[in-house]
């Protein structure tokens, strides 16, 4: 009786022991296989533009009609695979060309200057510094990026709930009703094409600014548009800031759109 | 025990029915599939990884790759051989790696699986220019 519950107590112990060395030896074993010495490392390109916030500056005084909008339209869609969708209510928009009354509702005075009043507008998402869409994604898919506060996609985790189309007080949103494949005239191979079923709108260009390149809107637009760090004070965006008249659209509800316009 | 005859018959048939799938297929197993390097790929030798390591893990390292590229902005992978890639599906894998219906797919077939990476990334960047 005696002899076998030591004997039990010993194989007890014998067994916790052999449990807790198993993690050990397939460490050992995992790490002893000289599979690939130095780890791989992750890191961001060195000519890669940097900011706290981007910003842009849109100059409308040097827009005149319709003709100076779509270069940089046309520069955007072409970068992006936008579709062009027949039926407008299939539109995809990144950046588009808006009537001042739709661009700022409310800031219409009577008898306003009509030169301003019919000047294209430039529009497109304004990556606002607190964004209500990203507060509407349920998946995280839209999201604001800490390093540079570009309000960005990750098309993968987007789930076409279209909660963060109801959010955006711009418009600056779309949905894929249908697979834009088709309806790309001419598809850069470089850039993914998005698939039925997602929202999708402007990202400031974040894989050309990885790259160490302006927007191609700001690239197209011939200085008209002016791109920078909205919180560097010697940045080009923050002295015409400071030195000209900028609105903001809808800037009473508080989003802090980083996209200004001289008008 | 008067059904014990029933019984067994039952548990029998049972027994076929369930392993007649085992049966059935034994000795016919798919060949594993034989992928094709484009020539590119062939230059090149190696991947940003050990082909091993790219054959078991490649869904893994695209997931971390597509966080960091997309979350962080990260774009630069410096493989363990200290070469530099641009962390990129479209660019840089399908580049390399443009024949999608002998070299992804033969594989995803194979093993039953559907990744839906292509209906956004570009197959094949060469292709159909």
């Amino acid at each position: 009786m005696d002899s076998s519950r030591r004997r039990v107590l010993q194989l007890l112990g014998l067994s916790s022991l052999a449990l807790t060395a198993r993690p050990v030896l397939n460490a050992v074993a995992a790490g002893g296989g000289g599979d690939e010495n130095p780890a791989p490392v992750i890191k961001p390109n060195d000519k890669a533009l940097t900011a706290k916030q981007w910003a842009m500056v849109i100059d409308t005084r040097q827009f005149e009609s319709v003709d100076d909008v779509e270069p940089l339209v046309e520069a955007c869609d072409s970068i992006h695979n936008v579709p062009h969708f027949q039926n407008k209510r299939h539109e995809i928009k990144w950046i588009w060309e808006a009537h001042y009354h739709n661009a700022f509702p409310g800031k219409a005075a009577r008898f306003m200057s009509e030169e301003v009043e019919h000047r294209p507008f430039v529009v497109l998402c304004n990556h606002c510094e607190n964004p209500p869409c990203v507060r509407a994604c349920p998946t995280k898919a839209t999201f604001k990026r800490e390093s540079d506060g570009i309000v960005l996609m990750d098309f993968h985790r987007c789930i076409g709930c279209r909660f963060c189309m109801a959010a955006c007080p711009f418009g600056a949103r779309s949905f894929n009703y249908r697979d834009p494949r088709p309806f790309i005239k001419e598809v850069n191979k470089k850039f993914p094409t998005r698939m039925k079923g997602v929202v999708e709108k402007c990202n400031f260009c974040a894989e050309r600014l990885a790259e160490g390149r302006l927007p191609a809107c700001v690239e197209a637009s011939e200085g008209k548009l002016i791109f920078g760090d909205l919180y560097d004070p010697k940045s080009e965006v923050r002295e015409l800031i400071r030195t000209n008249y900028t609105i903001r659209r809808k800037q009473v509800l508080g989003t802090e759109p980083a996209v200004y316009y001289i008008v | 025990m008067k059904d014990k005859k029933f019984i067994i018959s039952g548990v029998i048939v049972f027994l076929i029915l369930a392993t007649f799938p085992f049966w059935y297929n034994r000795g016919k197993a798919a060949p594993a599939p034989e992928v094709e390097l484009t020539a590119k790929a062939k230059a090149a030798k190696v991947c940003v990884r050990s082909t091993d390591y790219m054959k078991a893990e490649h869904m893994q390292l695209l997931d971390v790759w597509r966080d960091s590229v997309v979350r962080r902005g990260d774009r630069i992978y410096v493989s363990p051989s200290g070469q530099e890639y641009n962390m990129s599906l479209s660019n840089t894998c399908l580049d390399c790696h443009s024949n999608k219906a002998e070299f992804c797919d033969r594989c995803h077939n194979y093993a039953s699986v559907r990744p839906y990476c292509w209906d956004c990334h570009i197959d094949n960047p060469k292709e159909n220019s």
